[in-house]
């Protein structure tokens, strides 16, 4: 078992056995990070405690994921890195697009900005050191690539990826009842879509009118 | 014909530079990103509710270095606490710290600090915005909560929730109102990665004094001052981030990460500011400057409770 699915384990295990006194908790790839109310336990009894559940974790069985898969559209104008981290990978183009959107990712974590995955499953020569310099403004919905992860910035931010290409759907909105589309844990695939389909799917999306596959 | 009913309404005149809608702020959603966001000073804002005899989470305005000018569009009681700033009633001075009723008309405007950073503004009955994730705190960089996810502007009208029964009369005692200024030392509990600093980059963040940038904000508060050596690298494999953490990226100055923060992050972090003395992070002006004292979790956990305890039962004086 890798290290971050224990760690998705362990907090799964405090959800399910609610453990007195933690408030709230927050995965990442190696490490959980547990909030807890020093009114109602105390620091070395709830040590305690997490690391009796850290053993169990090791052999956890956790409900199955989600299966969720969001259109891309891998082009030179939504993915304006396309072209520069082929040449980077020594790929052609179309290889590049087939292998990042031929594989299945798994959500380490939620992190950095609101709903940004984290997200391993690319195959090895797709790993790529991150940008020199990294980008002031990534838009919402890019899909991108750096060292053997892949992430899509749910808004607008700063970011260090390679952009390879955008997903119309939205991976944060504030108006929805749930703001927030990915869960850690889900496993997520790409269906390759043309800027017509994109633009289609984007009118739907701004319409509220388009939900991505989740089984 | 008769119209709907009237509701309670506050008119902003003026918003100051950043004014938004904070409650006791949104939980169980870090792991999605989202922070808590709510006061940064949470016992000024408590404190301002209690005049109001609200409870103590009631969605308020915290004003950031210039208050706003406000008029009641009909009869209500409010409370300005926080940031030392001048405070007018019609244009005659008026108390913080205490409860003053307004008729339907009059106009409260609060000015430029003169200590503290944050100011509060209670309105009984709290501001009814609608709840997002079940709060209504204002996340401004996602946008979520408060007005439409923005800070309050001009012209906006803020409607107000039932208000029990006109508050009494009350003030908060001054020995009970906080001191802004001087240069106040925050209890730490080093960790999780001192281990990544060598002795003297300690020793430097332990002894020396971090004067305050103008470019914090409710997600960190930037320091300069004496620079924090890392041990090896100043990159992490990203874990959570703490309230209060005390990130030190390559430059080995400081960030404290206050209530709108990242939920994780991928540089050192050599300490975490116990959650009692955060108002005192985010109440330092600009130019101001902090010192930082270590303290063991169980000294942290008995100075949480002492000052818990010492707000629980703030007296608020009765006014005749």
């Amino acid at each position: 078992m890798d290290v971050n699915t224990r760690v998705r384990a362990l907090e799964y295990l405090i959800a399910q056995k609610a453990v007195p006194g933690v408030v709230e908790t927050v995965p990442s790839y190696r490490a959980l990070l547990v909030y807890y109310d020093p009114s109602v336990v105390g620091y070395d009894a709830l040590c305690g405690e997490l690391a009796a559940l850290a053993e169990q974790a090791t052999n956890t069985a956790m409900p199955p994921a989600r299966e969720v898969e969001l259109p891309c559209c891998y082009d030179g104008e939504l993915g304006p890195d396309l072209e520069a981290a082929a040449q980077r990978l020594a790929l052609p183009v179309d290889k590049l697009v087939r292998l990042h959107a031929g594989a299945e990712y798994v959500v380490y974590f939620i992190g950095f900005t609101p709903g940004l995955p984290y997200m391993t499953g690319a195959p090895e020569v797709l790993t790529i050191a991150r940008l020199d310099s990294p980008r002031v403004k990534v838009p919402a919905g890019s899909v991108a690539i750096g060292g053997s992860q892949c992430c899509i910035y749910p808004v607008e931010s700063p970011g260090g990826f390679w952009l390879l290409g955008r997903t119309p759907v939205r991976l944060y909105d504030p108006d929805r009842p749930e703001p927030i589309l990915l869960k850690p844990g889900d496993r997520v695939r790409f269906r390759q879509i043309d800027r017509r389909e994109y633009d289609d799917i984007a009118a739907r999306v701004a319409a509220g009118r388009f939900r991505p596959v989740i089984r | 014909m008769s119209g709907p009913p009237v509701r309670t309404m506050i008119h902003v005149l003026d918003a100051g530079p950043q004014t938004t809608i904070q409650d006791a702020g949104r939980s169980g959603h870090m792991r999605y990103g989202i922070p808590p966001s709510g006061p940064v000073d949470r016992r000024s804002f408590a404190l301002a509710n209690r005049l109001v005899a609200n409870p103590d989470g009631a969605a308020a305005l915290e004003f950031t270095l210039i208050g706003p000018r406000l008029r009641a569009e009909t009869p209500c009681t409010i409370a300005v606490t926080g940031a030392d700033a001048p405070l007018t009633l019609n244009d005659a001075v008026a108390s913080a710290w205490t409860t003053l009723t307004l008729a339907a008309g009059d106009v409260v405007r609060i000015g430029a600090a003169r200590a503290g950073v944050r100011g509060y503004v209670a309105v009984a009955g709290g501001i009814d915005v609608p709840p997002v994730l079940g709060s209504r705190s204002t996340y401004l960089r996602g946008r979520m909560g408060g007005v439409h996810g923005r800070p309050v502007a001009r012209d906006d009208r803020l409607p107000l929730g039932a208000a029990p029964a006109a508050p009494r009369h009350r003030t908060v005692p001054p020995e009970a109102r906080p001191q802004w200024g001087g240069e106040p030392v925050l209890r730490v509990v080093l960790g999780p990665q001192a281990d990544r600093f060598t002795d003297e980059g300690i020793a430097a963040f332990l002894g020396g004094s971090y004067e305050v940038l103008p470019q914090s904000d409710r997600m960190g508060a930037r320091l300069r001052g004496a620079r924090i050596a890392h041990a090896r690298g100043h990159d992490i494999i990203s874990d959570g981030i703490a309230l209060g953490a005390v990130q030190v990226p390559g430059d080995g100055q400081p960030i404290v990460l206050l209530v709108d923060r990242q939920s994780t992050g991928g540089y050192t972090k050599i300490a975490t500011v116990c959650s009692f003395d955060i108002a005192r992070v985010g109440q330092a002006k600009p130019g101001q400057r902090l010192r930082f004292t270590a303290v063991n979790v169980a000294t942290a956990h008995r100075l949480l409770k002492e000052s818990d305890a010492a707000l629980a039962p703030v007296e608020l004086e009765e006014i005749a």
